[in-house]
């Protein structure tokens, strides 16, 4: 039930909550404990929106930074790590297999705001022996949504 | 000048979805819950190896009967699925969707005059491919109290001594009605019994909810007499592929093999290709699609029940065949005031059959989203119907 419930919210967060319920076979209030569960025990972490900011007045640049960082003695990436995610600006972090050990996600206003904070605070950092910063020039697709305009659906009204 | 046409096709009526379908042309803005196809597009892993297939130049016929690599997947799918064995270089071919098949095995098996007992409501091409084969239909009425099943009886009395084949589709278009195991096996009795044939329409078998699809043919002394008829269209949403295929006894399948290959030549090779991939590596596709059909499925009953839309339980295909009697509106007036006054198109029971009359086939390969706003037109609808009449 758990996994039916998420897969539904993964794909529409403001699913309405009775129909799921009638979905899913079974009754709103099952659903809506479980849910409560799930928040509590931080299976369910948030319900962001997916927006397609191109789309709007508002400028928003995007760029991945791959980071090199000397692990601490002791502390291993977690502490650098957390102290990364503490940046408003950061979106996401991850640790990262293969020639380089965190990507981050961050999110400026412009170029120039993105690049400051790469060199002023991130590079900075003591543990971080390097940094290369790629800027995303447009998304195709994010968080399992294509963005690009789909050509029309040619499907018939009525077939047998 | 001479006729130039021939009375046997002048006799067929055309298809009674064709009128509506033109209603539903002029117009574009309703919201449709009228096709029979998935609302799925194909698997994107599907689609890629039909581009391969093209990228490598896989552009020319092949066998008549299909390429081996697929009637060996074919073979091996209902082994796995049906516990059945055919023998993929005999037994088993390739069409052009399910529909070829239905028309090439009532060709290769009737003579003048033979009798085809249709157990209606069914699917619209079966009737007229019956006839254009010089055969003769007859119908059975099925009943909304059996959920509409084939019951013994009702077989029993169709029967005559010029009786040749059975068509049996389940999971149905239109009712969504299913037969299980015990439902069939009185059927297969009969059919033994009686030295009859059955197609069995199977395009529906992967969708089944909270029971799985039983073949005729896996009865006693069904196999020999049992052509199944399947496809890919409806189990990994490729209807434009155009693809399907029949299996049975050499004997059967090797005439009609001969059919085809005169009329057809042989099925689209890039759908061919495929199709392998869907066979080998669709399972999970399949489950997903099945699963959202039934998340909708539920919805859909559970809103009937709301507005007190009476309807049985469909446990198959993606149909749902709610009976609209209440109204006193035939199945056609219902369907053309619905969709001029709220802009929604469905399909009046009357498309498949006579004793479709009094019912609506209401898809639900749509996403929940359209269902709903659909449904909401629905209730608006039949609740000022139901004021009218008051």
């Amino acid at each position: 039930m758990r996994n039916e419930i998420l897969k539904m919210l993964e794909h529409n967060s403001r699913i309405d909550l009775h129909d799921l319920a009638i979905m899913l076979g079974t009754d709103e209030t099952i659903v809506v404990q479980e849910i409560e569960k799930m928040e509590q025990e931080g299976v369910i972490c948030g319900y962001p929106t997916l927006i397609n900011w191109d789309k709007t007045d508002t400028e928003k640049v995007t760029a991945m930074i791959e980071v090199r960082v000397i692990p601490q003695r002791g502390q291993g990436f977690e502490r650098l790590a957390e102290r990364i995610s503490n940046y408003p600006e950061v979106k996401s972090i991850y640790l990262m297999s293969g020639a380089y050990d965190f990507i981050v996600f961050l999110e400026g206003k412009t170029l120039k705001e993105v690049s400051m904070f790469v060199s002023t605070k991130l590079s900075t950092l003591e543990a971080v022996s390097g940094t290369a910063t790629h800027f995303v020039l447009k998304k195709y697709k994010d968080h399992g949504m294509i963005l690009i305009e789909k050509s029309e659906s040619n499907r018939m009204k009525v077939m047998p | 000048m001479r006729n130039p046409l021939s009375d046997k096709v002048i006799d067929i009526k055309p298809s009674g979805i064709r009128k509506f379908f033109d209603l539903v042309q002029e117009m574009p803005e309703a919201i449709s819950l009228g096709v029979g196809e998935p609302d799925f597009d194909t698997p994107w892993h599907i689609r890629e190896e039909g581009i391969f297939s093209l990228e490598k130049g896989h552009t020319f016929y092949t066998s008549n009967a299909g390429l081996m690599e697929l009637r060996e997947a074919i073979a091996a799918y209902l082994k796995r699925r049906q516990r059945l064995t055919y023998d993929p270089a005999h037994e088993v071919f390739v069409t052009v969707g399910g529909s070829e098949g239905i028309d090439v095995a009532l060709r290769a098996m009737l003579n003048l005059g033979d009798e085809v007992i249709l157990p209606e409501p069914c699917y619209v091409s079966y009737l007229p491919c019956v006839q254009l084969a010089d055969g003769v239909p007859v119908t059975i009425e099925l009943k909304e109290e059996n959920e509409f099943k084939l019951t013994p009886e009702e077989l029993l009395g169709a029967i005559t001594d010029k009786t040749k084949i059975l068509i049996l589709s389940f999971p149905n278009n239109p009712t969504g009605a299913v037969m299980s195991r015990s439902d069939l096996e009185p059927i297969a009795k009969i059919v033994v019994e009686k030295d009859l044939f059955v197609i069995s329409d199977e395009i529906y078998a992967e969708l089944t909810y909270q029971m799985d699809h039983c073949s005729i043919a896996s009865f006693p002394g069904m196999r020999e007499r049992t052509i199944i008829i399947n496809g890919f269209s409806k189990a990994y949403a490729m209807t434009g592929w155009r693809l399907g295929y029949a299996a049975g006894p050499e004997q059967i399948i090797s005439q009609m093999v001969k059919i085809h290959q005169f009329a057809i030549m042989a099925a689209p090779t890039t759908s061919q290709y495929a199709a392998v991939e869907a066979m080998e590596n669709g399972d999970e596709d399949v489950q997903m699609m099945r699963n959202s059909y039934n998340q909708r499925r539920r919805f859909l009953l559970q809103r009937y029940k709301e507005m007190g839309l009476q309807c049985f339980e469909p446990r198959g295909a993606f149909y749902t065949f709610p009976c609209i009697k209440e109204f006193g509106l035939s199945s056609d007036e219902f369907a053309a005031r619905l969709l001029k006054e709220e802009k929604v198109a469905v399909v009046p029971g009357t498309a498949f059959g006579d004793c479709g009359e009094g019912f609506l086939r209401i898809s639900y390969a749509y996403s929940i989203e359209e269902l709903k706003e659909a449904l909401g037109r629905i209730e608006a609808f039949i609740t000022r119907l139901r004021a009218e009449s008051r």
